[in-house]
């Protein structure tokens, strides 16, 4: 089950916490991989850490022209496009009475622009082949909002919403549109709280801990996974139950 | 009939899975070939590919008969 041998995949924001968890869950399930990100030298040392004959594609996401070009350069570098993982997130964060236009505009430019940029050109690909898999990393305050992320939040349900119409239009040709939600995710982020904030967390998560990066990797897995092939249009929440949508 | 209505009747065929004869030079993709928007996306992306030409959107949304695009692709071709 979930066997990936002989499928590509773009993954973007590769060598993040959660981008490089789902990058080694689809390798280890045999896909071969587009590592994306902005950090040459991170992403090249992720690469290597690796191995195999995966593939390391520098790009800015706030770029439109850079963004329009990494499906080709992908295609180019594996033969082909099965999946594209939109993973690559900012945070702006700030009181919205207090967000300056530019915060805002980040992250709706690298969050939500850039994902649909890459998912209209790898449709193209896809449709060819009359096969695809799009999973947008979305997040639970998509769906339950979060003080301080009005630009964050909008920009991960507008994923949603994206992925929903996507999925209408390109079901027909074996292309499904999903995307994954993750809760509280053990990161870099998450590490430096205050013990008082991660307890108060703790307390609204039935799970009693935080997520790892595999749990989202493993959600992202499935839906890229020839099995899923009659899932389209759906969010996979993975967040240990702290909201059951 | 030209060589580029031979192709471009050839691929309509293969893309719509529509009988060879129905695809008259006059046949409108939607209403005759019962294509939907996402066949035309897809039927230009094979024209463009076949004939090395590029349709730009606002060219590919005047293209409904298959004459229009044998047309298109004869102006346009390199």
């Amino acid at each position: 089950m979930f066997d990936l041998t002989g499928m590509t995949a773009l993954v973007t924001g590769a060598s993040g916490g959660i981008g490089s968890a789902v990058a080694r869950a689809l390798a280890a399930q045999g896909a071969r991989l587009a590592l994306s990100g902005s950090n040459v030298e991170k992403l090249e040392a992720f690469r290597a850490e690796l191995g195999g004959d995966h593939v390391a594609l520098d790009c800015n996401l706030a770029d439109g022209a850079a963004v329009d070009g990494l499906v080709p350069r992908a295609v180019e570098a594996l033969g082909q496009l099965d999946i594209l993982v939109n993973n690559a997130g900012v945070t702006r964060d700030n009181l919205a009475m207090r967000m300056k236009d530019e915060e805002w505009d980040t992250v709706i430019r690298v969050n939500l622009e850039a994902a649909f940029r890459l998912a209209r050109a790898a449709a193209k690909p896809m449709m060819k082949a009359r096969f695809g898999r799009i999973v947008s990393i979305t997040s639970v305050v998509g769906a339950t909002g979060n003080p301080g992320q009005a630009n964050y939040a909008a920009s991960k349900a507008g994923l949603v919403g994206m992925s929903k119409a996507l999925a209408q239009e390109l079901a027909s040709r074996g292309i499904t549109v999903n995307c994954v939600a993750p809760g509280f995710i053990r990161s870099a982020m998450t590490d430096v709280l205050p013990d008082a904030q991660k307890e108060a967390l703790l307390g609204r998560i039935p799970a009693g801990k935080l997520g790892e990066g595999d749990d989202i990797g493993a959600a992202v897995v499935y839906l890229a996974s020839r099995e899923a092939s009659y899932v389209t249009g759906q969010t996979l929440h993975v967040n240990g139950g702290m909201a059951m949508l | 009939m030209s060589e580029t209505a031979d192709r471009v009747k050839k691929i309509v065929v293969e893309h719509l899975g529509v009988e060879a004869e129905k695809v008259t030079e006059d046949a409108s993709f939607i209403d005759d070939l019962g294509a939907d928007s996402l066949d035309i996306v897809e039927l230009v992306m094979a024209f463009e590919e076949e004939f090395g030409v590029e349709i730009p959107d606002d060219a590919a949304e005047k293209i409904s008969t298959v004459k229009d695009a044998i047309s298109y692709i004869d102006a346009n071709k390199g």
